[in-house]
């Protein structure tokens, strides 16, 4: 069962675990790389719970409105085949975490419970507690450890994936990838024909957010540098509710406002529900870019955040103290450490914080990148979201692409062994445009052995030059300094003049990067120097992001521009690919596939039914 | 909350440890407070200015972190002598000097980062997974769960595997090999699962030889110490109480 090829998934989160399951279950061999132990990854942190049109409830759900709510808020952006084949999985797939032992919560005759997020009309959303990606985690973690004590699954945790080798002289197939322990800071190759990235979404480039300490992007960096695409960097989601804070961010999640809580500020000594006066239809249940610039719109524009500050009531304290405790306590708690007062008694004061990225690495239908035998799923992947998230959507897209990321490798590695030389074996539809480069099932014979050691010492030379790195900029600080100017010129609301002296700030924090003085010399567990080499991917990921951003003269989902307050689809509705140059990225744009669903005016003042009838 | 108190600074006495082999040290940090401030915004605020106390620019701590919000377990550490997440640690509820000290029961990596491997081994020897046969889908849904009975389950799998019950456990030695209560929690957890049950007699044999469940010394500071109030003593009595069982009708079996 074990011998047959090898599998590398980089990435312990719900994507990265998934692919892994999928692939030892299929009898290879795989090797998990993580940064941590995969179940501390940061999927654990999501809260709400994961869309399926189960229709428990029968109140006329069905996977074609999940597929219809998904690309309507996404504002039509996403490639509409594979966001409707994952509509259609997801109830098999709750099925699936209920067999791998997920408590969802249940409904009184025991069957899974589902309740309400943004930008749908139905209650969608499978939840357990209110820490649903912990435990959804936990279940395909528990998995992995299954076929980990079956011997067929390796685990490399505290190992960092630093970047991938080709055949650089011959025909430039993949032949592996290079990574380093955390502890000891041994870098090392690992063959293999094929690999699944998991490795999640970018969020530390904008400093305070919702995200994990590991969401660095370095690893999408990495391969895009070494040529895999990427597509609609400029979709960053901004979430309307969440508590500031030192560290980061905490999320208040959606599900309260699912519950029925509902979002309000003073205006002339009223109680004032701008939500629901100003989206009717949805209310407090509009999708998250909607609800994020209304509350901007009240606290920038109008002046009118609670007590002149940046900031609005999210209210609960008309509900139920049973209901509340038993379906949302978690995060009441979360609010309640971090502020001192208590949500169930007084209403939260929450503002927008960068949450999600939409945009990632390029994939094609089968979750390859343009790199034969590179695969990426979960957030790090640009396929499902379009120009906004849909709440409940995240983890359903890790769970599905990285199932169907497993599934493909296997496919691809078959294909490579029946296949030797020639190329592309499992590459899928969705007009793939292949890099040119072959696969081969038996990547290290000599020449290759030669390039994996290049690609070994390529990185060891790029660590010890950043060891040595002596300057007075200290690399915690300049982040700062990066966040702060993504924050705030690269998120909710974009000008075109700011995102020129965005892009031309981002130069100048690269020349300044380079007199940074490494603030640890260890050559053991040395956290500095590996910050200090994610930074500058973060660097050069702001430009591709912002650079996106200045490009598209419209407003759509999450991107808004004041200036072009209209979405354009006769000029933009078409997905941005950039191609990383040595001189900053380079953009160029593909069209979307709108083969089942015709784009119509996005909306929510009015019901969607009404919008799809103009 | 927006009360400027820019001139405070909190006093962190931290005790360092630069590799597995070397002796610990103290150093001590002086850190600009902000309000609701966490040990771990404390130690990130180091790593902007890693100068101690006595004026020495020395290397920033090193630990071990990642959701920041109490739910991944990453950050465990030793908080004014009680093992809790530093994620959650408010600097304001804490008495000064704040002491910082990596987790005592597992091998020190560096710093306040230590080595857990030793959990995540233990939950593969109790085979804590329900053993499904695909993860296709099977179009069948999974088993009716009564509220009452998931309310249970899902207290015990809020287990973030962070140590601190391992921490706190008198009986988690090196002499004893104690698998410890967290683990014990995922075998009650998964023999009370449909789905797991069918490994449920292979669970209890592996925590019934030396380091199992005999091991434990009904301290009852495990569920004291569980930042996520698992009824951790409930679950011990129950597990001695079916092993006892187990051992004593075990000749009816072979
Ligand atoms: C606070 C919060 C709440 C959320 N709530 C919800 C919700 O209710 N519903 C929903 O659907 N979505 C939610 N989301 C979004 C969703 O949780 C994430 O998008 C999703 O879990 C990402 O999963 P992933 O597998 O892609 O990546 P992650 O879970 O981020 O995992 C990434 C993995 O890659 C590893 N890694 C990273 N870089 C490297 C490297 N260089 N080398 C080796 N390993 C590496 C990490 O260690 C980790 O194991 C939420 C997000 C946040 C921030």
């Amino acid at each position: 069962m074990t011998r047959g090829p090898r599998l590398a998934v980089i990435g312990g989160g719900l994507a990265g675990s998934m692919a892994a399951v999928e692939a030892a279950q299929a009898g290879l061999t795989v090797d998990l790389f993580a940064l941590g132990p995969a179940k501390r990854s940061h999927s654990a942190a999501a809260q709400g719970g994961i869309n399926a049109a189960l229709n428990t409830h029968d109140l006329g759900d069905s996977t074609g409105e999940h597929f219809d709510d998904t690309i309507y808020g996404g504002d039509f952006l996403a490639n509409q085949t594979p966001v409707k084949n994952m509509c259609d999985a997801a109830p098999g797939i709750i099925h699936l975490f209920d067999r791998m032992g997920v408590p969802f919560n249940r409904t009184p005759e025991g069957v899974i419970d589902l309740r309400l997020l943004g930008g749908t009309k139905f209650p969608r959303v499978a939840f357990s507690g209110a820490t649903t990606g912990q435990q959804l985690l936990y279940a395909a973690d528990e998995q992995v450890r299954r076929h980990e004590a079956a011997g067929r699954v390796h685990r490399y945790e505290g190992w960092e994936f630093l970047s991938a080798a080709f055949d650089e002289t011959g025909d430039g197939r993949f032949l592996g990838i290079v990574a380093q322990d955390l502890k000891t800071m041994e870098i090392r190759a690992f063959p293999c024909a094929a690999a699944v990235f998991g490795t999640g979404g970018p969020g530390l480039i904008f400093g305070q957010t919702t995200n994990s300490a590991s969401n660095n992007g370095y690893a999408s960096y990495a391969l895009w540098r070494q040529g895999v695409k990427y597509g609609n960097p400029e979709f960053i989601q901004v979430h309307p509710t969440a508590i500031p804070g030192a560290d980061k961010n905490r999320l208040i999640s959606e599900s309260v406002r699912g519950e029925g809580g509902r979002v309000w500020t003073w205006k002339d000594g009223q109680k004032w529900y701008f939500l629901e006066e100003w989206y009717p239809a949805y209310g407090n249940l509009v999708p998250r870019d909607i609800a994020t610039r209304a509350i901007f719109k009240v606290c920038v524009d109008m002046g009118l955040g609670v007590d002149g500050e940046q900031c609005v009531y999210l209210d609960m304290t008309h509900m139920d103290p049973a209901e509340v405790a038993r379906r949302l306590e978690g995060i009441l708690d979360i609010y309640q450490l971090f502020t001192g007062q208590d949500p169930r008694r007084v209403p939260m004061r929450i503002f927008p914080a960068v949450h999600y990225s939409m945009g990632g690495l390029w994939v094609d239908y089968e979750q390859m990148t343009n790199i034969p035998g590179i695969f990426a799923a979960g957030e790090l992947d640009y396929q499902y979201h379009g120009a906004n998230r849909l709440g409940g959507n995240g983890m359903l897209s890790a769970i599905y692409g990285g199932m169907v990321a497993g599934r493909a490798a296997v496919r691809y590695l078959e294909g490579l062994s029946k296949v030797t030389a020639g190329g592309g074996g499992g590459a899928g539809g969705g007009g793939a445009d292949q890099a040119g480069r072959a696969g081969s099932p038996t990547p290290v014979d000599g020449e290759g052995a030669g390039a994996l050691a290049a690609a070994v010492r390529r990185e060891q030379e790029r660590d010890a030059a950043i060891a040595r790195m002596d300057g007075t900029e200290n690399a915690y600080l300049l982040r700062d300094e990066l966040g702060a100017l993504m924050n705030g010129n690269v998120t909710v609301v974009r000008y075109n003049d700011r995102l020129r002296t965005t892009l031309e700030k981002l130069g100048e924090l690269k020349e300044r990067y380079r007199h940074i003085g490494v603030t640890d010399s260890s050559g053991w567990s040395n956290q500095a120097v590996g910050y200090v080499r994610r930074l500058w991917g973060m660097l050069e990921l702001s430009q591709a992001i912002t650079l996106g951003a200045l490009q598209r003269d419209e407003s759509r989902g999450a991107h808004y521009k004041p200036e072009f307050p209209e979405r354009d689809d006769a000029n933009w509705l078409k997905t941005t690919i950039a191609t990383y140059t040595p001189d900053g990225p380079k953009l160029s744009y593909e069209p979307v596939d709108l083969r089942f669903i015709r784009p119509r005016v996005r909306k929510y003042d009015v019901d969607k039914g009404a919008s799809r009838n103009v | 909350m927006s009360e400027k108190t820019a001139a405070a600074t909190v006093l962190f006495r931290i005790k360092r440890q630069d590799t597995p082999a070397a002796a610990p040290y103290w150093d001590e940090f002086r850190v600009p407070s902000r309000p609701f401030m966490n040990v771990v915004a404390a130690l990130m605020e180091i790593q902007k200015n890693p100068v101690n106390t006595a004026g020495r620019r020395v290397a920033p701590v090193v630990w071990d972190c990642n959701c920041l919000e109490e739910v991944c377990g990453a950050c465990a550490m030793i908080v004014n002598g009680r093992a809790r997440q530093a994620c959650s640690a408010l600097v304001r509820d804490l008495a000064e000097p704040i002491v910082l000290e990596a987790l005592s029961k597992f091998p020190v990596v560096r710093d306040l980062m230590v080595d857990r491997a030793v959990m995540f081994e233990n939950l593969k020897k109790v085979k804590a997974w329900t053993a499904v046969d695909t993860t296709s889908d099977t179009a069948e849904a999974g088993p009716r769960v009564p509220p009452r009975v998931q309310a249970l389950n899902y207290q015990l799998a809020r287990c973030m595997t962070c140590g601190c019950c391992m921490e706190a456990c008198p009986q988690v030695n090196r002499r004893s090999g104690f698998i410890g209560p967290a683990v014990l929690a995922q075998v009650k957890l998964f023999n009370s699962h449909p789905l797991g049950q069918p490994l449920a007699p292979e669970r209890l044999e592996a925590i019934m030889g030396p380091g199992g469940i005999a091991e434990c010394g009904k301290a009852q500071n495990c569920q004291k110490a569980c930042p996520k109030q698992l009824p951790l003593t409930q679950v011990l009595a129950d597990l001695g109480r079916q092993t006892s069982v187990r051992a004593l009708t075990g000749w009816l079996r072979r």
